[in-house]
């Protein structure tokens, strides 16, 4: 048996903010595996984010994407390998797992019990609605929200923690074509204002390109392809200098793209 | 509130004649037609569940002022009015004064409840908080739930003698079981996906607890006071007509004792109000703790 993985982090305390990880990786991943009734699901990933760095991991259903985004999050507690993340981590889920019973303004500060906030908590909180544009609904009940606006509650919540390393769970896919663009803006501007390093897990090609530096496509419980998005922001799914990279992608998620089937 | 303002609006947009929407919002301006505070339907709910009541009461005056109604079976409702004023006014060497024995009651009930409430509220927590504590308490629980409540009352006397200890214990064990289970099953019906945010959050136990588990498990508990009031109420009825020598059930058995039906009416009629009464409390704090459930308050 593989020695269990060994988290060179300590979640509790507050390393703090995108400056004090900027010494190593934001997360870094050795030989990491994951078995469910022996089925592996993980294989031996190896995995580097850099801070700062927007990375996307595509992959078809069930090739362990969630897998390692929960690895990373410290939610599973029975992988093997390497697992660092100095530095504090977020999540935002695909639903946004907001307290029914907290008013929103509360379960945003709630992210911030175990990161103690430069400032009154509340006003951090507002700081944090504001930037997702949810000034006005700060004090409502989150079963009043709509799909959208729940979902920017929750990056709120993820965001008041200022998080080196804010891990992002298909946050969009729940959501209708254009709330989605809309979320996608905002994610950018809220990533370009904090500066955490990101790991998208999506299974959009689309979205992968438009925002990430970096996508990863994980098959067969490794990473099978890492490759930079060379295009400036802001980006146009239809630009030209997305196409060859799409393509490979598809060709990679075992997709036919040359029209049939 | 902007909802009848917004059901107007959108019906005068397309057009409908829709005499009902159109009512509730004067034409000029549907956004300041609605003002703010109480919502006009729950104002005609409350008097329109007293008619059938009062409905009943009255039938059945008329059938006893018909002699349709023997006085000797069932007296009508103002001997037993008059009963009770009379019950209040004097106090008696047979029944002592009403007040006096619904205060007793209301003590037995009030130790009683608080007892059991507490002992239940705390195992229910060890029990959905850990599986030691499942495997530990909830089997006892179980068993204790199949027990005749009432079959054990010989028991308890042969045990704690005939003074308020038994009655106490009856009390808190109707009152605890309910309670717990509800309480129990409240806890671990908390989505796990929240609990999973108060990981990812790094929040301690405790806070997780406080946050995410106990609100969760409101208002399943909710529902087990409710009924947990009801079951404590009955046992107080059955407690303390076994040999009592103050309160309503006491005061029952006189009246068995001298056949006057009237008093064990009124001491009836006190234990359904005392009933809903706190029924009526327990409603209020669902209403106040549960707010943020869409639809409670619409």
């Amino acid at each position: 048996m593989a020695p269990r993985a060994s988290r060179v982090t300590d979640p509790g305390v507050t390393a703090g903010g995108p400056a004090a990880a900027a010494a190593g990786p934001a997360a870094r991943v050795r030989g990491l595996r994951r078995a469910f009734d022996g089925r592996p699901v993980l294989d031996g990933v190896d995995l580097d984010i850099a801070p700062g760095e927007f990375v996307a991991m595509l992959g078809v259903s069930g090739t362990g994407k969630s897998t390692l985004l929960r690895a990373l999050a410290g939610l599973d507690r029975e992988v093997t390998g390497e697992l660092s993340v100095p530095g504090t981590v977020a999540v935002a889920f695909q639903e946004p797992r907001l307290l029914p019973w907290r008013r929103v303004l509360a379960n945003v500060s709630l992210g911030l019990r175990t990161v103690p906030p430069s400032g009154d908590p509340d006003a951090v909180g507002r700081r944090a609605l504001e930037e997702v544009g949810l000034t006005g609904r700060a004090g409502a009940w989150p079963l009043t929200l709509s799909g959208g606006e729940a979902q920017r509650a929750a990056l709120a919540r993820a965001l008041v923690r200022e998080p080196s390393l804010l891990l992002l769970d298909e946050p969009f896919s729940a959501l209708d074509a254009l709330t989605r663009i809309a979320m996608h803006r905002l994610v950018l501007r809220l990533w370009a204002r904090h500066r955490p390093a990101v790991l998208l897990v999506t299974h959009d090609v689309d979205e992968a390109l438009v925002l990430a530096d970096r996508v990863l496509v994980l098959a067969s419980g490794q990473i099978v392809f890492s490759g930079p998005v060379e295009v400036p922001r802001p980006r146009d799914r239809d630009q030209p200098g997305l196409v060859a990279l799409r393509h490979r992608l598809l060709t990679e998620l075992g997709v036919n793209t040359e029209g049939q089937q | 509130m902007p909802e009848t303002a917004n059901a107007g609006l959108i019906a005068r947009q397309e057009g409908r004649d829709d005499a009902a929407t159109l009512a509730a919002v004067p034409l000029d301006d549907p956004f300041e037609a609605s003002p703010p505070g109480p919502r006009p339907r729950r104002r005609y709910r409350g008097w329109y569940r007293l008619i059938s009541p009062v409905a009943v009461v009255l039938l059945w005056q008329l059938l006893s002022s018909a002699g349709l109604i023997p006085a000797d079976k069932l007296p009508p409702p103002t001997t037993i009015w008059h009963t009770a004023v009379t019950l209040v006014t004097t106090n008696s060497p047979a029944y002592g004064t009403l007040q006096g024995a619904m205060l007793v009651s209301l003590e037995r009930m009030a130790v009683g409840f608080a007892v059991g409430g507490t002992i239940a509220v705390l195992l229910a927590l060890v029990a959905g908080l850990s599986r030691l504590g499942e495997n530990t308490v909830d089997p006892l629980l179980q068993i204790l739930r199949m027990l005749p409540l009432f079959g054990l009352i010989p028991v308890f006397i042969v045990w704690f003698g005939i003074g308020e200890l038994p009655k106490i214990i009856l009390i808190a064990l109707g009152a605890a079981i309910p309670l717990y289970l509800n309480t129990f099953a409240g806890i671990r019906s908390v989505d796990a996906k929240l609990a999973e945010v108060g990981q990812v959050l790094r929040l301690s136990k405790g806070e997780t607890i406080r946050h995410v588990i106990l609100p969760g498990a409101l208002p399943q508990a909710l529902v087990g006071l409710r009924q947990s009031l009801g079951v404590a109420w009955l046992a107080l009825v059955v407690a303390e007509q076994v040999n009592a020598n103050a309160g309503l059930g006491f005061m029952i058995s006189q009246a068995t004792q001298f056949l006057r039906n009237d008093v064990i009416l009124v001491a009836l009629a006190v234990y359904a109000v005392l009933g809903l009464i706190t029924d009526g409390l327990v409603r209020l704090l669902e209403r106040r703790a549960l707010t943020w459930r869409r639809g409670l308050l619409e």
